[in-house]
C-alpha cells in the first residue's frame, strides 16, 4: 500500500544499516478462563534504515511500533515472538544467530532507551556502573576509558556536574536527567543503532524540549542511526529524517518527514497531522458568573504543604475556562477545592452568585447537582460492576427521582447525545473502548443537568484521534446545553481548541489569566513564554528555533 | 453465567469432593452403618466387609465415627468461619469507610492480636476457659476475624480511593450506598476466595486443638480427636489414625482448589459479567 | 580522613539507623502489649486457678489459703507488674502442678526446641529457595505447575498427617529411624540427630511449600521489573543478570519470606513435638494447658510470642537495610 520514500537524501557514510523484510510478530495471550490464542501484533512490515539516519515510527496505542523497534534487537516482550520475515543488521540476519549472537548484538551494535528511565535503571546500583556495564560486558572498552566516555556524554547531554553525577543512585536524580543518563548509557557503547522508545513522553512539556534537543544533538554529533518511537507527530518531526506511520500492526505510510507532515498521502496520516485543528471561536466574557473563585488558598497535611496560593478565577455561563499547568502546578487541587473534597483554608467560592459551602458534606443536593465532574481515567471513574444504564441512570434517579420507563427513555436520549445509541445500555464498562468509556462519563455528568462540568485531563489518556472526537463532542454539547466547563489540562494544543478564557498555573499560583486571545498574545510573562515555546509544533526546524530563542532570551536577561 | 465446561479439572475435583463431604456431614445419621459411640468389635480390627475402615482404639466402627466426625468438624469450622467473617468484614469495611479514630483503634488492636501466633494464643486462652463447643467456636471465630478484618479493610481502602467512589461521593450518595453499592460488589470476589481459605484454616486449627486434646472432647467424634485416639496404634503398624488425618487433608485440599480457582477467575476489577 | 568518612557514614546512614531504632522500639512496645494481653487472657477470664488446682471438692478454707499464698487477692494490675518484674529478672514463677521453678525446667526444653527448629530451618530454607528459583526459571512450564500443585496441596496438610505418615512408613514399616524422639543430657550428637531427623523432616514439610511459593512470587516480582529488561537489552549473560540485577533487589524480599516462615516454623513446633513426644517447649506448653497451669502457660506463651515478634522485626529490618533509597538518601 505504501512505498519507501522515492526521494532519498544522499547519505554521507552511506550504506544500509538495518533492513527489516516482511516482519510478522505474534503473541500468545492467555485470557482468563479461555483457551490461549495467538494474536498478530505486527503484520508484514518492511523498512530500511541508512547509517546515521533517524526513522520515526509513529502510531496510536496498539500500532505495534515498540514491538517493531525491539525486533531490531531480536527481542520480544512477554509472549511476543517474531514468526516471520527477516531482520538484517549490518548485512546479516540476526534471527539466525541464535540467542548468543543476539546477546552480542544487544548493548554493542544496538542499544535501547526506554520510556520510563526511572523504572529502567536498577535502584540498587550507581548510575556510572550501569552506564558502562554494556561496554565492559562486551569488552568494547576498559573501565577507565568507558567512564571517560560516559563523562563526556554526560557533558554533551547537558547534565549538571558531569564528573560526579555517575556516583549517584537513580532515585537521587530527576526524571528528565535520568532520561538523559539513559541516552548516555545507550551512546556509551558507541552502537550503530539506538532504539528510542517514547523517551520524552513521561516528561513535562518544558523538560521535554531540553531532553529532545539533547538527544538530537547527541545523535547528530555521534552519527548513530536511530529508530525513534512516539505517538506524537510533532515531536518526531523534530528529530526524524523519515517517518513511518503504523496502525494496528500494519504500515500505513512511509515517507520523508517533510512529505508526511506537509503532504500526507493517506487519509489516516492526514487525520493524525490535522488532529488539533478544531476551530473554536472565543466567546466574550459574560456579565454574571456561574463560578467565581476568590482568593482561594488550600493546603494538604494540616496546612503544611500549600498547594493553592490566592487563586482567583471566574467562569461564565456556557463558556470554557482552561486551567493549564505542568505536574505540581496545583491545577487538579483547584478542582478538589471547588468540589469541596479539599475545603479551602482561605477565600470563597461562589456558584451562580451564591456562596458555596466549603465542605462537600455541607452542600445540598441541588448545589451538588449543578456541579459535575469528569475524570482523566474513565476506566476507574465508573463502577466496573454497574451497567452503562445504571451508571447514567443513577443521577437521574438520585436528583430527579426518575424511575422505570421514564428513566430508561432519558438514558437512551443521553446515549444518543454522546453518539453511542441505546444498544449500549446493558454493557459493562470493561466492554467499551477508551473513547466510549469517556463518553459514558460525559453522559453521566450531563444527566444531572449541571451548570458547570469540571473536566480533569479528560483527554490525556486517549489516543489523539479519539481525544479529538471527545473534544468535538464536548463543544457540541456546550452549544446545545449551555453548560460551562472548567477544563484542566497540561496540553496547550487542547487549550487552544476548546477554551474561551485561560488560567496558567505554576506552583500553586495563577501566573496569567484572561480571555484566550489575550493570554496567547505577547507580551508574555516568563513562565507562560516558556510553556508556550515548549509545545512542539508540527514544523521542521521548530526545535532549533525554540532553543535558539530561549538561549537568546537567557543571554539577554 | 457460569460455564460448566470451562471449569478446570482441579477445580472440578475440588467442587465434587467438597460437595461429597458436605453431603456426608448433613446426612450423617442416615449414611453411617453404626451409631457413633457403639462398641461393635475388637480393638483396631483391620478393614473388612463389616467394618469398611476397621475399628478404632475402643472397638468402635471407624467409618461411622468418620462420618459423624465430618459433621462435627465441618459444623464447628463453618460456624467459626461465619463468625470470623461477619465480624471481620463488617468491622473492616466500616474502618475503611469511616476512617479516623475508629479505624486507628481497631487496626492497632488487630495488630496486637496478630502479633501472637493464633495457635499459641488459642492455647493460652483455652487454659482457663471451659472446653465446650461454644467456647471453641467463639475463640476460633474471634481470633480468625483479625485476618478477615485486615483483608476486607485493605480491599475496601483500595476501592474507596478509586474515582468511581469519589464520583458517588460528589453526587451526594450516603455511606450506605457507598458501602453496599460501590464497594461491596467489587470486594466480593477476593472475599469469597478468602472465605474458602479461612474455612480451611478453621478446619486445620480445630483439628490441631483436638489433636492436642484441647478441642472437641470425647466421646464426641471429630477428625482431629480421632487422630489422637488412634495415634498409639501407629507404632504397632495400625494405620487407623492416618484415616481421619487424610480426611482432613482431603477436605482442605478440595476447598483450597475451589478457592484458588475463584481467586484466579476474578483477580482484578475487570467487569460485571463475572468472566473477567 | 578516617574520622571524616566515619562521620559521613554515620550521617549517611542516619535515616536507616533511625528507622531500625523505631522498628525495634515498636517491637518492644508490642511485646509489652502482648504481655498484658496474655496476662489478661489468663487472669480475668472466668476460671479460678486455686479452684482448678484443688478441684471441685476443696474446702473454702483451703481455697482461701491457696489464694492468699498465690497472691490472687491482690488487684490485677499489681499481679501483672509483679509477674512482669519477675519475667524481666528471669524469674518466671513456679508451676502450680509440679511446684517446680519454671525457668529452670524451661532451660533444657528451650534448647531442645531451638535445636530442632534450627535443623528444620537448615533443611527447609535452601530447599525452598532453590525450588522457588527452579519454578521461576521454568515459569508456566510443567515443572512450575507441578511444584505449584504440590505446594498448594501441602499447605492444606495438617502437621500430624505428615508426622504420622513419616512414623508409619519410615519408623514402623522401614524401621530406619526411631518413632519417638527421646533425647537426654549428654546424648551423643549422632544419636541426637537421629532422634530429631523425623520431626525436623515433618517441620520442613510444614513450612517448605509456603516458603517456596513466597520465594517464587518475590523473585518473579523482581524479574518482571523494567531494569531486568534493560539488562537483557544490554546483552548481559543470564547469570550476570541474576547476579548483578535480580539478586541485590530480591535479597530483601527473600529474607522477609524466610523470617516469616521461621515464625510459622516456631508455631508448627508445638504440634510436631507432641507427635514425636519430643521434650521441647511445645509439649511443655500443651501439657500445662491441659493441667490449667496458668503460670507455665503465661511464661511459655510469652516466649513463643517474643520469638515470633523478633523474627518479624528482623524481616522488617532486612527490608529497611536492603532499600537503596533509604541507604542513600537524596
Amino acid at each position: 500500500m505504501a512505498k519507501a520514500p522515492s526521494r532519498r537524501r544522499s547519505t554521507g557514510e552511506g550504506g544500509t544499516l538495518l533492513d527489516i523484510r516482511n516482519l510478522r510478530i505474534e503473541a500468545k495471550i492467555y485470557p482468563p478462563g479461555e483457551t490461549p490464542r495467538k494474536i498478530t501484533i505486527v503484520d508484514d512490515v518492511s523498512l530500511t534504515l541508512q547509517r546515521g539516519k533517524v526513522l520515526g515510527l509513529i502510531g496510536e496505542s496498539g500500532a505495534g511500533k515498540s514491538t517493531i523497534g525491539l525486533s531490531s534487537m531480536g527481542y520480544g516482550r512477554g509472549g511476543v515472538r517474531i514468526t516471520g520475515g527477516e531482520v538484517i543488521l549490518n548485512g546479516r540476519d540476526i534471527m539466525k544467530d541464535g540467542i548468543n549472537g543476539l546477546r552480542k548484538l544487544r548493548g554493542s551494535e544496538v542499544c535501547y532507551v526506554a520510556q520510563s528511565a526511572a523504572a529502567a535503571f536498577n535502584p540498587a546500583h550507581r548510575l556510572m556502573d550501569q552506564v558502562v556495564e554494556a561496554c565492559l560486558e562486551h569488552g568494547t572498552a576498559k573501565r577507565a576509558e568507558a567512564e571517560k566516555r560516559a563523562v563526556a556524554l554526560f557533558k554533551k547531554l547537558g547534565l549538571p556536574d558531569p564528573e560526579n553525577i555517575g556516583k549517584r543512585f537513580p532515585h537521587q536524580v530527576s526524571g528528565g536527567q535520568l532520561q538523559r543518563v539513559m541516552t548516555a548509557m545507550a551512546l556509551c557503547s558507541e552502537p550503530d543503532l539506538i532504539v528510542f522508545d517514547e523517551p520524552t513522553t513521561a516528561l513535562d512539556v518544558t523538560t521535554q524540549i531540553d531532553v529532545l534537543a539533547a538527544i538530537k544533538d547527541a545523535i547528530s554529533d555521534t552519527g548513530v542511526a536511530a529508530l525513534y518511537i512516539t505517538h506524537d507527530l510533532a515531536v518526531v518531526a523534530q528529530v526524524a529524517d523519515e517517518i513511518m506511520v503504523l496502525r494496528h500492526g500494519k504500515l500505513v505510510e512511509w515517507g520523508d518527514t517533510r512529505q508526511i507532515i506537509k503532504e500526507p498521502r493517506q487519509q489516516y496520516t492526514n487525520a493524525l497531522v490535522s488532529v488539533h485543528h478544531i476551530d473554536h471561536r472565543e466567546k466574550k466574557p459574560g456579565i454574571s458568573t456561574v463560578l467565581a473563585v476568590k482568593n482561594v488558598t488550600a493546603a494538604y497535611g494540616g496546612g503544611l504543604i500549600k498547594v493553592l496560593k490566592n487563586v482567583s478565577v471566574d467562569i461564565f455561563p456556557g463558556q470554557t475556562l482552561a486551567v493549564v499547568g505542568e505536574s505540581g502546578s496545583g491545577k487538579s487541587t483547584l478542582a478538589r477545592a471547588i468540589t469541596g473534597l479539599l475545603p479551602p483554608e482561605q477565600g470563597s467560592i461562589e456558584f451562580a452568585g451564591k456562596p458555596l459551602p466549603r465542605r462537600l458534606s455541607e452542600r445540598n443536593k441541588d448545589e451538588l447537582r449543578q456541579l459535575q465532574m469528569i475524570y482523566q481515567m474513565a476506566d476507574v471513574a465508573m463502577n466496573p460492576r454497574q451497567t452503562v444504564g445504571t451508571i447514567i441512570g443513577r443521577p437521574l434517579e438520585f436528583y430527579f427521582g426518575l424511575r422505570g420507563k421514564e428513566r430508561d427513555n432519558r438514558v437512551a436520549e443521553l446515549l444518543d447525545k454522546i453518539e453511542m445509541g441505546k444498544g449500549f445500555i446493558d454493557r459493562y464498562p470493561a466492554e467499551l473502548s477508551g473513547g466510549q468509556k469517556q463518553r459514558v462519563c460525559i453522559a453521566r455528568a450531563l444527566a444531572a443537568k449541571p451548570k458547570l462540568i469540571i473536566c480533569d485531563e479528560v483527554t490525556s489518556a486517549l489516543d489523539p484521534l479519539v481525544a479529538n472526537g471527545i473534544l468535538k463532542l464536548l463543544l457540541e454539547l456546550q452549544a446545545e446545553e449551555a453548560v460551562a466547563y472548567l477544563f484542566i489540562t497540561h496540553d496547550l494544543a487542547t487549550v487552544k481548541s476548546i477554551a474561551d478564557s485561560i488560567a496558567v498555573m505554576y506552583r500553586g499560583e495563577v501566573v496569567r489569566y484572561g480571555p484566550k486571545s489575550q493570554v496567547l498574545t505577547p507580551p508574555f510573562d516568563a513562565y507562560t513564554e516558556l510553556l508556550l515555546s515548549s509545545v512542539p509544533e508540527m514544523e521542521i526546524g521548530w526545535l532549533e528555533k525554540a532553543i535558539k530563542t530561549r538561549r537568546m532570551e537567557s543571554a539577554g536577561n | 453465567m457460569l460455564d460448566l465446561k470451562r471449569i478446570p479439572l482441579g477445580a472440578a475435583i475440588g467442587l465434587i469432593l467438597t460437595a461429597l463431604f458436605l453431603f456426608v456431614a448433613v446426612f450423617a445419621p442416615l449414611i453411617s452403618p453404626y451409631p457413633m459411640e457403639q462398641i461393635v468389635g475388637d480393638v483396631w480390627q483391620p478393614m473388612s466387609a463389616d467394618y469398611l475402615l476397621g475399628t478404632d482404639n475402643l472397638g468402635r466402627d471407624l467409618l461411622s465415627r468418620m462420618i459423624y466426625g465430618a459433621r462435627t468438624t465441618i459444623f464447628i469450622a463453618a460456624v467459626a468461619t461465619a463468625i470470623s467473617f461477619i465480624l471481620g468484614s463488617v468491622l473492616g469495611f466500616t474502618a475503611a469507610v469511616v476512617g479516623g479514630w475508629f479505624d486507628m483503634l481497631m487496626s492497632r488492636f488487630v495488630d496486637l492480636l496478630m502479633a501472637i501466633p493464633t495457635l499459641i494464643f488459642g492455647l493460652v486462652v483455652l487454659s482457663v476457659l471451659p472446653t465446650t463447643v461454644f467456647t471453641l467456636i467463639m475463640v476460633m471465630g474471634i481470633l480468625d476475624s483479625t485476618r478477615v478484618y485486615r483483608l476486607s479493610r485493605a480491599v475496601a481502602v483500595d476501592i474507596n480511593v478509586m474515582d468511581f467512589v469519589e464520583a458517588a461521593k460528589l453526587r451526594g450518595e450516603g455511606t450506605r450506598w457507598i458501602i453496599f453499592r460501590e464497594i461491596l460488589p467489587n470486594a466480593l470476589s477476593p472475599l469469597i476466595s478468602e472465605l474458602g481459605l479461612r474455612f480451611i484454616y478453621a478446619v486445620l486449627f480445630l483439628s490441631a486443638l483436638s489433636f492436642l486434646g484441647l478441642g472437641v472432647q470425647p466421646p464426641q467424634a471429630d477428625w482431629g480427636g480421632m487422630v489422637k485416639e488412634n495415634k498409639d496404634g501407629i507404632v504397632f503398624g495400625i494405620p487407623a489414625a492416618l484415616i481421619p488425618a487424610a480426611a482432613i487433608a482431603a477436605l482442605a485440599i478440595s476447598v483450597n482448589l475451589v478457592a484458588d480457582w475463584i481467586l484466579n477467575r476474578t483477580t482484578d476489577l475487570k467487569g460485571g459479567r463475572g468472566n473477567g | 580522613m578516617l574520622a571524616r568518612s566515619l562521620i559521613g557514614f554515620a550521617l549517611m546512614s542516619s535515616p536507616i539507623v533511625k528507622l531500625i531504632a523505631q522498628r525495634i522500639a515498636l517491637g518492644i512496645m508490642l511485646l509489652l502489649a502482648v504481655s498484658v494481653l496474655i496476662f489478661v487472657g489468663t487472669q480475668i477470664l472466668p476460671g479460678d486457678v486455686a479452684q482448678s488446682i484443688l478441684g471441685q471438692s476443696a474446702t473454702p478454707q483451703a481455697l482461701a489459703n491457696l489464694r492468699e499464698e498465690l497472691g490472687l487477692n491482690d488487684p490485677a494490675y499489681v499481679r501483672y507488674f509483679r509477674w512482669l518484674g519477675g519475667v524481666l529478672t528471669g524469674d518466671l514463677g513456679t508451676a502450680l502442678s509440679s511446684r517446680q521453678d519454671i525457668a529452670s525446667s524451661l532451660g533444657g526444653r528451650l534448647w531442645n526446641t531451638l535445636f530442632l527448629a534450627f535443623w528444620a530451618a537448615i533443611l527447609s530454607i535452601p530447599l525452598a529457595i532453590t525450588m522457588g528459583l527452579v519454578a521461576v526459571r521454568y515459569r508456566n512450564g510443567v515443572v512450575d505447575k507441578a511444584i505449584s500443585g504440590v505446594a498448594l496441596a501441602s499447605t492444606s496438610l495438617p502437621e500430624f498427617f505428615i508426622g504420622y505418615l513419616l512414623i508409619y512408613f519410615i519408623a514402623v514399616k522401614l524401621q530406619w529411624l526411631p518413632s519417638v524422639s527421646t533425647v537426654y543430657d549428654g546424648m551423643p550428637f549422632i544419636d541426637r540427630m537421629k532422634a530429631i531427623a523425623l520431626p525436623a523432616l515433618a517441620l520442613t514439610f510444614v513450612v517448605f511449600a509456603h516458603m517456596m511459593r513466597m520465594t517464587r512470587a518475590a523473585i518473579l516480582n523482581v524479574m518482571q521489573s523494567a531494569y531486568i529488561e534493560t539488562a537483557e537489552l544490554k546483552g548481559l549473560r543470564p547469570i550476570e543478570i541474576i547476579r548483578r540485577h535480580a539478586f541485590p533487589n530480591a535479597i530483601a524480599p527473600i529474607i522477609n519470606v524466610v523470617m516469616l516462615n521461621l515464625a510459622f516454623l516456631v508455631v508448627g513446633v508445638v504440634v510436631v513435638e507432641v507427635i514425636f513426644v519430643y521434650p521441647g517447649m511445645g509439649q511443655y506448653l500443651v501439657d500445662h494447658v491441659s493441667k490449667r497451669d496458668v503460670p507455665v502457660v503465661q511464661a511459655v506463651g510469652l516466649i513463643f510470642a517474643a520469638v515470633y515478634i523478633g523474627l518479624n522485626i528482623i524481616a522488617d529490618i532486612a527490608g529497611i537495610i536492603a532499600n537503596p533509597r533509604l541507604r542513600h538518601p537524596k
